[in-house]
């Protein structure tokens, strides 16, 4: 239902979204309350797409209830973790299903104005973005009374300028006031007290485009769709070692071996598999006797994994993972916002052992180094980035120690990409 | 002292209306003066202080937080080449070896013609399609030595 009408080369258009039966969902909405809407959100177990798989409802329920004025709904489309690029086949095939979805939220919680929080790397899709914005102002969607019914909502992108810490729901919220994207102390939560102190939801952008699926279909049937307790479609990302690497469209629950066997077309080159990480690189890396886990918020921690982005990075037998670990360190290091110590300097910490390891300059304490440092990390960050530095060094280890014994030992790679 | 032309101004008052607040626009103005002039200068800061009304402090802490704000001046074409994982795993390192080898341009410099800057990026969001960059705007992936020849060729 999201990919639809992706293969038409005018797909982004505002007549070919119409004509297909998009904006519909809309006029319903504006035929029901607000309190029916989130009910039937409600109804479909909608759980936010962007990673933390957050109950929709819940959380639209709390600004919904809260009485300060104006309110806000963002939009996250700074999906920046490496391995994800499901959201962007959505930015700029399918703009009008995320603008219709932010619409019908909007109304929902009683926020006027949204902001499409729009990572930097994607100028494409800003330029996309604007200008389905400005078709959608133009047909009476957006503005101070939409299609003649006297509800109002206003929408406009705003840019980032490279900070993955800008994915986190507060660093969000600090761009766009115009700070530096640093997390807050949560509580109070954005729901009440968000941009410019207002009550704010933050959805992600695959989130916000199921809303008009939803109400097309209504919410007990979409809450058949996949799993009881993850229901709906799900945008799973596959990257790396596959015969074809893309974006598939999929019930929640699949399983990872599915989407690599069946959807990709498995390993690509015939080569054999060596590793999975299943939902962006801060989530944990799994060897391939795990992958028969359903890829859902709920099974996934069982399997040792989260679903995270649903950003699946294949990697065959010719990947070093000590490479691959000093790589996703780097970029954490790269990106940590420098707001708190253990991730500020831990981070660049492990990055360092990691890289004299791999340059064959590793010592035998080292591991042991690294799983002291990572373990002074966890749940002493001020945001999941340090955490999830910290868990990518566990789980590395915890699934291929012998391949860090084995650069150590022989002090070079034996694998090399 | 740097001066905006008055279109610029307009351009950066016009941005500010989308928001309540001025800091708000604090992004968007800092985009739109390197767009007229290449990167951020000191002077940079000052013309966006004063044409939103903020203390400098406040447009410098951003400027300098974000990592597409450039404080040096840039090639004629800007190459922004992902080496995160997945691009890694399918051969990015090769190819910011081919670009020092064949164009002397090393991450993070520019070439003696002013024709390219390098920029090595964290994840540009184009993984399926791995190895990928963007030249200014463009996105192009699936790159291999022979083929980011071809596409290089194309800006002057």
């Amino acid at each position: 239902m999201l990919l639809k009408n992706i293969d038409n080369p005018d797909s982004a258009d505002i007549n070919v979204y119409k004509n297909s039966g998009g904006y519909s969902s809309l006029l319903k909405a504006l035929e029901l309350q607000p309190k029916d809407i989130i009910e039937e959100v409600q109804k479909s177990g909608l759980k936010g797409r962007g990673g933390a798989g957050f109950p929709v409802a819940m959380k639209w329920s709390f600004a919904a209830a809260d009485p300060k004025f104006p309110k806000y709904l963002l939009c996250n489309a700074d999906e920046g973790e490496p391995g994800t690029f499901k959201d962007k086949i959505i930015l700029e095939k399918n703009p009008h299903l995320l603008i219709e979805g932010m619409i019908i939220s909007g109304y929902a919680l009683g926020a006027e104005c949204g902001y499409i929080y729009l990572r930097g790397e994607y100028p494409k899709s800003r330029d996309i973005l604007n200008k389905a914005i400005a078709q959608a102002y133009d047909d009476k969607f957006l503005g101070n009374n939409i299609l003649g019914k006297n509800k109002k909502f206003h929408l406009s992108v705003h840019f980032g300028a490279g900070a993955y810490i800008c994915g986190e729901e507060t660093a969000l919220i600090e761009s766009i006031e115009g700070d530096r994207g640093q997390p807050r102390i949560k509580p109070p939560f954005p729901v009440n007290a968000g941009v410019w102190a207002k009550p704010t939801v933050i959805n992600n952008v695959e989130t916000l485009s199921n809303l008009p699926y939803i109400l097309e279909i209504g919410g007990e049937a979409y809450s058949k769709i996949g799993t009881p307790e993850c229901p709906g479609p799900k945008l799973y990302c596959v990257s790396g070692h596959v015969q074809k690497p893309g974006v598939y469209e999929l019930p929640m629950g699949t399983t990872l071996r599915e989407i690599i066997f069946t959807h990709c077309g498995g390993i690509k080159d015939n080569g054999k598999l060596k590793a999975v990480i299943p939902g962006g690189i801060t989530t944990p890396i799994l060897p391939p006797d795990k992958i028969d886990c359903p890829m859902d918020f709920a099974s996934m921690p069982k399997y040792g994994s989260m679903l995270g982005s649903g950003a699946v990075i294949v990697m065959d037998e010719t990947v070093c993972l000590v490479k691959v670990c000093w790589r996703a360190l780097k970029f954490l290091e790269h990106e940590s916002c420098g707001k708190c110590t253990p991730c500020r300097e831990g981070t660049g910490w492990l990055r360092k052992i990691l890289e004299r390891i791999e340059n064959g300059n590793g010592s035998q304490e080292d591991i042991g180094l690294l799983l002291s440092i990572s373990s002074n990390m966890m749940g002493k960050t001020f945001c999941p980035l340090g955490e999830g530095a910290a868990s990518i060094i566990q789980n590395f280890i915890k699934h291929f120690r012998p391949e860090f014994e084995d650069h150590i030992n022989k002090k070079k790679c034996s694998v090399r990409i | 002292m740097t001066v905006l032309s008055e279109d610029v101004l307009k351009e950066i008052v016009s941005v500010r209306k989308k928001y309540p607040e001025a800091t708000g626009a604090v992004m968007p103005a800092l985009y739109i003066v390197q767009r007229e002039f290449g990167y951020l200068s000191f002077d940079a800061y000052e013309v966006v202080s004063n044409a939103l009304n903020l203390p400098r402090t406040i447009v410098k802490g951003v400027g300098t937080f974000y990592a597409m704000y450039r404080h040096e001046p840039a090639g004629r074409n800007l190459i922004q080449l992902c080496t995160n994982v997945s691009c890694m795993i399918l051969g990015a390192e090769r190819l910011v070896d081919f670009l020092k080898n064949k164009y002397g341009l090393e991450p993070g410099g520019t070439t003696t013609d002013k024709r390219f800057s390098l920029m090595i990026m964290e994840c540009i969001g184009a993984c399926g399609t791995a190895p990928a960059m963007l030249v200014n705007d463009d996105l192009h992936e699936n790159l291999s030595e022979k083929s980011i020849e071809d596409i290089l060729e194309k800006y002057k």
